[in-house]
């Protein structure tokens, strides 16, 4: 589990904000494609949908646009509830 | 059949549209360029490279038009992004490095879709930027300014809407005066430095841009998150889909019957007046047993892979497919799938080919490869005449619990196998290959839903239906005649009393290979039908009516089959051939596809090889499970 707030634990339509990416260093291309997707500190995110059992995958609206995301995906974006 | 490679050296100005997926590039390119579009592969990848063309005023002289693959960024991570980066280097191979790249973005999500554009500018590129979807922005309460748009980013803007012609037609415009005379190329700018601190810089810069402009406030798209809230709605989301799959599957098969009987009678009627006007049987037969068949054979899966395609790129040009694709991601993932990989299994029902074909859109090369691997698991209608035949002579009209059809039920335990054998083959992929554990990112974009348009989707089914006739009908037809010939020659002398097949090359090989299907309970005659069964499934029925002495050819092959095979045949046997084609690779033409779509022999050699061993290891355990229960 992560030790800071991520968007895989935002609850569903609860808004809140990019902080940070936070990967480790195995992940720096998934954090890659994230920013190029547009989860880059300061915009808005939302989560629209959790599938059943465990949430995964999710839906989550950022900036203008929706993605599908794994929780393994959502774990890298550290989010906090002011802008 | 080699894939058409080209190599341009033409002095012809290209232009190359960029933009990120979904944000209406293709819609644009439809309208800029007609239905006079060339699609082939780039070289030596399987991306698909689509091509057009714009006159260039009164004097003759043609644009080329190139619809490069949608990417995010220019910093390629799938197959298709590697190409854009490519062809915008000038590194592609046989590509021209374009004149200009129209940045195709998205109005109402410019935060985004304007970082490429700048990437693209600051590969040294002249650019225009296409300011698509600018109706919705304008609905979300967004005013655009082109002209201080134009001024903030060093770079031509113009609106336009992908549906309409009128913003197109500007573009248009634009392109047709920036190449109309010789030399009046616009000014090609220099390349700026590249990196990731300056990535960020373009960020920064779109972050003020936006501000100045008063564009950073866009109201939500109210009506698609309404929409969102039913489709991915945890509970309501999957049975919609449910109800969608069950609409699609049967307007496949009952809107296809009609059509596909009018080909079958068209072309046996055909045969039959080519054929009396031919004296020499051997001619006679090549026109009526091999051309005829062949083209018949090719034809007659048109009709539904139009439907089914027809249904998917509604489906997909609305924005649902993607949400289909999130809403099965769970399920596909415990075989080590994405959702992705549904919409190419999905089409294999109908046929394996278009399934196959189809699987271009996955991103990740693996997923592909198994998708592309077990698609033919899934029941093809193909089968279905072979599965009737048997079920109809072999299963008795009986009811099961006092309700159910006991051939329904026979039939459905059928296709259930090909799903399940299908989930097997790919949780082993999953389990003993290397890459099979590794988590994939998913990644997928949910665009807004739109109106699909009738020109995207005509031309959409337009190319199927070409890429389709062309590329796969053309093996299709050629193996037809060389299995024509395996089956007429050589001829049999005056006084042989069978039939004529049994002493040609495919009577030689169906009675070797009689040996080698005896332990799983096939007989000579079987073994032989199943050889020229491998152009198409279902000429195995009038392949063994053939071995069965019946003469004519008609819809009622069938019926007079059945009593014979049903008197000849064990239980066993017949169980073990059903189950045989549950899982067997029948059709060259799969492998043929196959072949192409990985460009080498080594995938289509591998499918044959574990499909044959699938099909031979459930038959032998069917066909002795049989037989030691009594059946054979």
């Amino acid at each position: 589990m992560n030790s800071f707030p991520s968007l895989a634990r935002l609850p569903k339509h609860e808004k809140a904000w990019v902080k940070a990416l936070r990967p480790l260093e195995s992940q720096s291309l998934l954090a890659r494609q994230l920013e190029e997707i547009g989860f880059v500190p300061g915009e808005q995110v939302q989560v629209l949908s959790k599938a059943l059992m465990g949430g995964d995958p999710m839906v989550v609206r950022v900036g203008q646009s929706t993605f599908a995301l794994r929780q393994a995906e959502a774990q890298l974006v550290e989010v906090s509830p002011e802008p | 059949m080699q894939t058409a490679t080209l190599h341009f050296v033409d002095k012809t100005p290209l232009v190359a549209l960029i933009g990120n997926p979904n944000c209406g590039k293709t819609a644009i390119f439809n309208a800029l360029t007609g239905s006079h579009q060339k699609v082939a592969n780039y070289a030596g990848v399987t991306v698909e490279r689509k091509e057009g063309k714009i006159a260039l005023g009164e004097s003759g002289k043609t644009l080329r038009v190139l619809d490069l693959p949608g990417a995010y960024s220019l910093y390629p991570r799938s197959l298709d992004e590697r190409v854009t980066h490519d062809v915008l280097k000038g590194l592609a191979a046989g590509e021209k490095r374009p004149d200009l790249a129209v940045c195709v973005v998205d109005a109402t999500n410019l935060r985004r879709t304007l970082k490429l554009a700048l990437a693209v500018q600051r590969l040294g590129v002249p650019c225009v930027l296409a300011l698509n979807m600018n109706d919705l922005a304008q609905k979300r309460g967004l005013q655009i300014e082109a002209q201080a748009l134009s001024k903030a980013l060093g770079m031509p803007v113009i609106p336009t809407v992908g549906i309409q012609s009128q913003g197109v037609a500007l573009l248009k415009a634009h392109l047709v005066q920036a190449f109309a005379s010789p030399g009046a190329l616009p000014a090609t700018p220099p390349p700026l430095p590249q990196g990731d601190a300056l990535e960020s810089h373009d960020a920064q810069r779109i972050q003020h841009l936006l501000h100045d402009l008063g564009l950073d406030h866009i109201q939500p798209d109210a009506l698609s998150e309404q929409i969102d809230r039913w489709v991915l709605h945890p509970v309501w989301g999957p049975m919609l889909l449910a109800l969608v799959l069950f609409v699609v599957f049967q307007a496949v098969f009952d809107l296809a019957i009609a059509p596909m009987d009018l080909i079958k009678s068209t072309s046996l009627a055909m045969g039959d007046f080519l054929g009396g006007m031919i004296d020499n049987p051997l001619l006679k037969s090549l026109v009526v047993d091999g051309l005829m068949a062949g083209v018949g054979g090719v034809l007659v899966f048109l009709p539904q892979i139009l439907i089914l395609f027809f249904f998917i790129l509604v489906l997909e040009e609305s924005g649902y497919l993607p949400r289909a694709a999130y809403l099965l991601d769970k399920l596909m993932g415990s075989v080590g799938l994405s959702g992705r990989s549904f919409i190419p299994l999905l089409s294999s029902f109908a046929c394996a080919i278009p399934g196959i074909m189809a699987a271009r859109t996955i991103a990740n090369t693996r997923d592909r490869w198994v998708t592309i691997m077990i698609a033919p698991l899934m029941t093809c209608s193909a089968r279905l005449p072979v599965y009737t035949l048997l079920i109809a002579a072999f299963i008795p009209d009986t009811l099961v619990a006092g309700a159910l059809s006991l051939r329904g039920l026979v039939l459905f335990a059928l296709y259930l196998m090909g799903i399940a054998g299908a989930m097997a083959v790919a949780w082993v992929l999953k389990r003993f290959t290397r890459e099979g554990g590794l988590a994939r990112p998913l990644m997928m974009e949910l665009p807004s839903y739109h109106w699909p348009t009738l020109q995207n989707v005509a031309i959409g089914l337009w190319q199927r239906a070409k890429i389709f006739l062309s590329r796969v009908g053309g093996v299709i037809l050629i193996l037809t005649l060389i299995l024509w010939f395996l089956a007429s020659f050589p001829r049999p002398d005056a006084g042989f009393e069978g039939q004529p097949i049994e002493v040609s090359f495919a009577g030689i090989l169906g009675h070797a290979l009689a040996h080698v299907f005896a332990p799983i309970g096939f007989n000579w005659q079987i073994s032989i039908a199943l050889i020229p069964g491998m152009a198409a499934r279902e000429v195995v029925v009038s392949a063994l009516s053939t071995v069965y002495a019946l003469s004519s050819q008609t819809a009622d092959t069938a019926k007079t089959l059945g009593p014979i095979i049903a008197q000849s045949w064990s239980l066993a046997s017949a169980l073990s051939l059903m189950v045989w084609f549950v899982f067997a690779p029948q059709c060259l033409s799969t492998i043929a596809t196959v072949k192409r779509e990985t460009n080498g022999w080594r995938m289509p050699l591998m499918m044959l090889s574990y499909l044959f061993l699938l099909a031979y290891a459930a038959s032998f355990i069917t066909y002795r499970l049989a037989v030691f229960l009594g059946l054979g």
